[in-house]
């Protein structure tokens, strides 16, 4: 009796499980089709808008495993990010926190209604906080609260966020971060004015 | 008129809160915008309904060449049936050999039905102060008429099936200047963007429903009714890519794969938000 229940029981669980909702399998789908949808919805934009529909290796290759890389893979694009990092020439890292704090603050640039003419701004606090007096901060990375107090505003630190903001995946396979130097958002002098907003023992971040 | 109203509250509560975390704070916030969003929801109060109004008289008027109406136009469950119609789109058209979604779909008929020159259609996609749009209008119409329904995604076509592979495929595919793909910011559980709290899109769940369950939804700070095709338009602009065409075939993969996920979510529309 007790196993006629048992066996009933997981046949009408089996029913469950095969009358739920129909739902597509995560099937690869062929990229070509996927590049054709996107050139589909993309391709009447201006010649110098097509180079960003077309994905690097990079780009391919988070897409492709979820932002999960297999250990081969995170190596190649660490490996690969890396060699397009450009250190600033004069071998210094940090501008002025004020005008950092202004870039960290902007969303501005990079949409196409957006004036290509005006400062973009790095958005940082859309995902970082970063000092005790802005609340509106969002929680996509980590907190960068007292970031250089932290590290004792060794100079070696300062060279690596440098080139965490120049290009996140240089050090994070597959980091959510854009690649805000790579990219070419930010500009050198931008970075460097980034980099002091988190060094900088007057900045409000170290506060 | 409402979106001083609103922004005052959030004002308000802003400067209450300023004392507190700013998670609490985003609680208290997030709280009392709900509860505004509650007393405004109903069609007396909520301007969205204006466009269901409007929808409806252009569902019935006679034009184009062939100056008739849209009331024979099949959205899926029957020439003219509209009661249930929008809870299954997108899905496959046999007489275009396509799986389309609502705004596709509508374009297709008042093309093949009316001989309507849509050109003009697609000009006023998007309405803005002083220029209404026919798309939103009808959108708001028909899929006020699956209120109370279920959402029911149709997957038994094999183009069905592979639409929503597409959208999924679209969902997870990084690019553009910041890197983005819609997983960048709907994956994860629990995340903001500065004080905006982010849905899961990408798994079942009552995130997704909630989400695409109240689409189209009246946009306060916009005073629009904006559509899906509207919702995703506005997700490329954010992440930096071009501006994405209206009708295109991954706008339509992604709807249906978000739909996917938000099978049995039940449709409340026009919703009021932000």
């Amino acid at each position: 009796m007790r196993t006629t229940l048992k066996a009933a029981g997981i046949a009408a669980l089996g029913a469950l499980v095969l009358a739920g909702p129909a739902r597509a399998q995560s099937t690869k789908v062929d990229p070509a089709v996927v590049e054709a949808a996107v050139k589909g919805m993309f391709g009447h934009a201006p010649a110098e808008w097509q180079e960003r529909i077309v994905q690097d290796e990079t780009q391919k290759a988070c897409s492709l495993n979820r932002n999960q890389p297999p250990a081969d893979i995170a190596n190649a694009i660490t490996a690969r990010e890396t060699k397009n990092v450009v250190l600033p020439a004069d071998g210094k890292f940090l501008g002025d926190w004020k005008s950092g704090e202004k870039i960290a603050q902007s969303g501005y640039g990079g949409r196409h209604t957006d004036d290509p003419k005006r400062e973009l701004g790095g958005n940082c606090y859309a995902c970082h906080q970063l000092s005790k007096t802005e609340l509106s901060f969002g929680t996509m990375g980590p907190s960068l609260l007292e970031y250089g107090k932290i590290r004792k505003y060794a100079l070696e630190d300062a060279k690596a966020a440098y080139i965490k903001i120049y290009n996140a995946q240089a050090v994070f396979p597959c980091s959510n971060m854009p690649r805000l130097g790579h990219n070419k958002h930010l500009n050198e002098q931008q970075i460097k004015d980034l980099v002091a907003l988190l060094f900088d023992p007057e900045s409000p971040v170290n506060k | 008129m409402i979106g001083k109203m609103i922004a005052g509250i959030v004002t308000a509560f802003t400067i209450m809160a300023a004392g507190l975390p700013a998670f609490a704070q985003q609680d208290e916030t997030e709280k009392e915008i709900e509860r505004y969003r509650a007393m405004i929801s109903d069609p007396f109060s909520n301007p969205g309904f204006l466009f269901v109004d409007r929808g409806e008289a252009l569902w019935k008027q006679a034009r184009g060449e062939k100056n008739v109406s849209l009331e024979t136009c099949d959205l899926g469950e029957g020439p003219g049936k509209l009661e249930g119609a929008y809870a299954k789109l997108p899905r496959y058209f046999a007489d275009a050999d396509q799986v389309m979604d609502l705004e596709q779909r509508l374009l297709w008929c008042m093309e093949k039905i009316q001989a309507l020159d849509t050109k003009d259609i697609v000009k006023r996609k998007f309405g803005r102060p002083g220029v209404t749009s026919d798309m939103q209008d009808l959108v708001a119409f028909i899929a006020n008429k699956s209120n109370d329904m279920k959402i029911a995604p149709q997957l038994s076509h094999p183009k069905e099936q592979a639409m929503a592979a597409l959208g999924e495929a679209l969902f997870y595919r990084r690019g553009g200047q910041w890197d983005f793909s819609c997983a960048t910011c709907h994956e994860a559980t629990g995340q903001r963007i500065r004080l905006q709290a982010l849905p899961v899109l990408s798994k079942p769940g009552p995130a997704a429903q909630a989400t695409m369950a109240t689409w189209p939804t009246y946009r306060v700070s916009q005073s629009q009714v904006r559509t899906m095709q509207h919702r995703l338009w506005d997700c490329y602009w954010q992440m930096r890519w071009p501006d994405a065409k209206y009708g295109a075939e991954a706008i339509t993969a992604l709807t249906a794969y978000l739909m996917q996920n938000a099978a049995g979510g039940e449709i409340q529309v026009p919703s009021i938000k932000r």
